[in-house]
């Protein structure tokens, strides 16, 4: 999910002009939306159990054609897929939820599962997992089903998956002396020093802190950082591991590795190309991107690896993705149920990955030859076995966007590692009273 | 009750239950909820919902990042207001003016950018902004400006998007001046020609006083918009580089429908309702003692 944020396109985005909704016209809408309603509520099925899905952004253009062959296989099930964009899909969701008219089964980012666990939307899943011959947990990676388990209760099925790892101009790594990626954090400063050094690019990596968190936090949870304590009501980002790694991120700038104003760099691929920088930390929706827009010429000279970590081992990256979930308030479970089964089939998820190049979250998919012979796939499922979830709470998101803020600050070198993760305490700890009182409330 | 009143309340019941119901209730909520801490814990549950007074607006003042959207706000208002309105009226003098033929295409030419939608706009600017490649800058490098990251750096942003919402929205303005310009009697110039007026002197003694009432209008109606900066950094910016396009209605979206911090976000929209309030009752004020002098 947080992945998908990052790609934030402006074609999505849509026009919110409070300035010119003036009362006639918003009355107006008003009156569209409930005679809408009123004709929605109207309308007959043909006698089938209409269920409502609800997809997101790429995903609903096509989890589509998926639908007929469940429908063959369930005569008496017809499934609504309603397409939901990306970046209205959050806001949606709960003014769904607000208005009691979520859909019966939908595909949520599985950042946002704590959110709506609290709200009490989310159907406990433990049970039907249970009774189920088709679906276990243990033919899903470790780290992103634990996504979708808050204590001890399931709430969500995987869908695809989603981390980060490391995406790099192979011919340059090489001409600095790595022909294997870096494993480690002083590999991975030794080759990016190489490499502006040799001037074989004018950055080494690209770190754009203008819209992302993830490969702050990412560091800060390879060098052993817990980010929050105390049952997740407190801030712990002036712990000596967050501000050992944040002293390292802060290095890639300070030495020229890595560019401050990352708004320069709209096209990622064209300045990949164009060797202003060589390394690059993002996910799989990129394989497909890299191999559409890298030139011709450049194909076979960019490669993905896991990340490196402080010590040596794969270090760990994000548990991203979609899972599906059942709403509390819906009245067809079983046909429900019976959809998630289907989409979580190994083969339906192959013909998935084929229609986006998402992921599947089921490990038996990977076996086969479309995954196994794409060569910047193979990273991933190895990175895959090396994720953790961020914090389960619903404030997550906004925690993440102030880490964002106040590593922006650190970037630009007007705040120093120590204040600004103090900062950082401080804000996040504000965000977190309502919390504070919620967990004593229910003692 | 007499037959004519009731006449009256029977015509007016439906417009008045619309707006009673779609607007009075909204905004008696939304003061109620800006004394509680609704937030998205209380949307699962009531229970835990809490009234706090008035933390919400002290948590406001107390919060740096009001401050910065108050002082952003203000510096797209004082610094975009004044600069929108007289480029719409030198549009609008322009197109008076007996020199320009294909008036009708002109008219249109300038309104285009009003009636585009905000996001296909966005996306050019975002082209003309662009640092290494942008036609901005391009045009720039010949009288020796050095490149400017126009969207990337925070003393920059602020004036790229005034730049931007002036071009988009000068069109609206320029319309009313010229139907204003329109209004001013042919014979007060040809009087004044015949006095020996210079054009300059014609502009400040007529045509400057006449506008004055259609001056004013158009500066309420610009500081009402402008205070309400929300489109333009939305798209654009996203409120970055560093929280220097970061507005008061930007803020108060975020904390409502990004974090669903209802409560807190109903205060901003007090405090904004406030100043624009403050704002109007101080430019009328000036508005009639203009007219009694």
């Amino acid at each position: 999910m947080n992945c998908k944020d990052a790609k934030t396109s402006l074609g999505a985005q849509r026009e919110i002009s409070l300035r010119r909704l003036r009362l006639p016209t918003f009355i107006g809408l008003c009156v569209l939306c409930v005679s809408t309603i009123l004709v929605g509520c109207g309308s007959k099925t043909d006698g089938r159990t209409e269920v409502v899905f609800w997809a997101l952004g790429a995903e609903g253009e096509h989890v589509a054609t998926l639908m007929p062959e469940f429908e063959r296989r369930n005569p008496t099930i017809r499934v609504r897929v309603q397409m939901i964009p990306f970046n209205a899909a959050h806001e949606k969701l709960l003014t769904a939820f607000a208005g009691t008219s979520l859909p019966d089964v939908s595909q949520l980012g599985n950042t946002w599962i704590p959110e709506f666990r609290i709200l009490d939307a989310l159907e406990n899943l433990s049970p039907w997992l249970a009774q189920s011959h088709a679906l276990r947990d243990s033919s899903y990676f470790a780290g992103i089903w634990d996504t979708n388990v808050i204590d001890s209760t399931l709430y969500g099925i995987p869908w695809y998956v989603d981390t980060r790892v490391l995406f790099y101009r192979s011919d340059l790594l090489a001409q600095a002396g790595y022909p294997q990626p870096p494993r480690t954090w002083s590999e991975w400063f030794d080759v990016s020093r190489k490499i502006v050094q040799q001037k074989l690019a004018e950055y080494a990596i690209l770190l754009p802190t203008n819209n992302e968190w993830a490969p702050q936090v990412i560091m800060g949870l390879q060098n052993g950082s817990s980010l929050l304590r105390e049952g997740d009501t407190y801030a712990n980002f002036s712990s000596r591991e967050f501000r050992d790694a944040m002293t390292v991120f802060q290095q890639f700038f300070t030495e020229g590795l890595a560019p401050v104003k990352t708004t320069q760099i709209v096209n990622v691929y064209q300045a990949m190309a164009d060797r202003i920088f060589a390394m690059y930390i993002s996910g799989p929706w990129n394989i497909g991107e890299f191999s559409r827009r890298m030139p011709p010429e450049l194909q076979d000279k960019w490669m993905t690896a896991p990340l490196p970590g402080p010590h040596g081992d794969i270090g760990v990256s994000l548990a991203g993705g979609s899972s599906l979930v059942m709403f509390t308030s819906s009245k067809k479970k079983q046909e429900v149920w019976k959809l998630i089964e289907y989409l979580s089939e190994p083969t339906v998820q192959l013909e998935f990955y084929r229609l986006t190049g998402d992921l599947p979250a089921r490990v038996e998919a990977w076996k086969d030859s479309s995954l196994k012979n794409n060569k910047h796939a193979a990273a991933f499922f190895q990175q895959l076995n090396h994720v953790v979830s961020t914090a389960k709470i619903p404030e997550w998101e906004q925690i993440a966007q102030r880490l964002r803020q106040v590593t922006e600050l650190i970037s630009m070198g007007r705040m120093t590692v120590d204040d600004a993760t103090k900062e950082l305490d401080r804000s996040v700890d504000l965000m977190l009273a309502k919390r504070r009182w919620m967990v004593e409330h229910a003692r | 009750m007499r037959a004519s009143t009731r006449a009256a309340v029977i015509f007016l019941a439906p417009a008045l239950t619309a707006i009673g119901a779609f607007f009075f209730v909204p905004v008696m909520a939304a003061i109620v909820i800006s004394f509680t801490d609704f937030d998205i814990y209380s949307l699962g549950n009531w229970k835990y919902a809490r009234f706090v007074g008035l933390k919400n607006y002290l948590d406001l003042i107390e919060n740096p990042l009001f401050w910065k959207a108050l002082r952003n706000t203000f510096y797209f208002l004082f610094v975009g207001g004044p600069l929108s309105i007289a480029v719409s009226l030198a549009a609008a003098l322009l197109l008076q003016s007996k020199l320009v033929r294909l008036k009708g295409i002109f008219r249109t030419v300038y309104f285009a950018p009003v009636v585009t939608t905000l996001v296909a706009v966005a996306v050019i600017w975002r082209f003309v902004y662009h640092p290494r490649f942008g036609v901005l800058n391009y045009g720039l490098s010949f009288v020796g400006v050095t490149p400017i990251d126009w969207l990337g750096d925070p003393e920059w942003a602020m004036p790229a998007i005034i730049l931007m919402a002036v071009w988009k929205n000068f069109g609206y303005n320029m319309i009313i001046f010229i139907a204003g310009l329109q209004n001013i009697p042919q014979e007060l110039y040809e009087a004044a020609s015949i006095d020996g007026a210079g054009k300059w002197q014609q502009f400040t003694s007529i045509t400057l006083p006449m506008l004055a009432p259609t001056t004013l209008f158009i500066s309420i109606i610009t500081m009402i918009g402008y205070l309400q900066l929300f489109a333009e950094p939305y798209v654009m910016t996203q409120g970055g580089p560093l929280d220097a396009t970061l507005s008061i209605v930007l803020l108060m979206y975020e904390q409502g429908f990004r974090w669903w911090n209802m409560g807190y976000s109903a205060a901003v929209a007090f405090v904004l309702f406030a100043l624009i309030l403050v704002a109007s009752i101080f430019q009328s004020t000036l508005n009639r003692r203009f007219k009694t002098s």
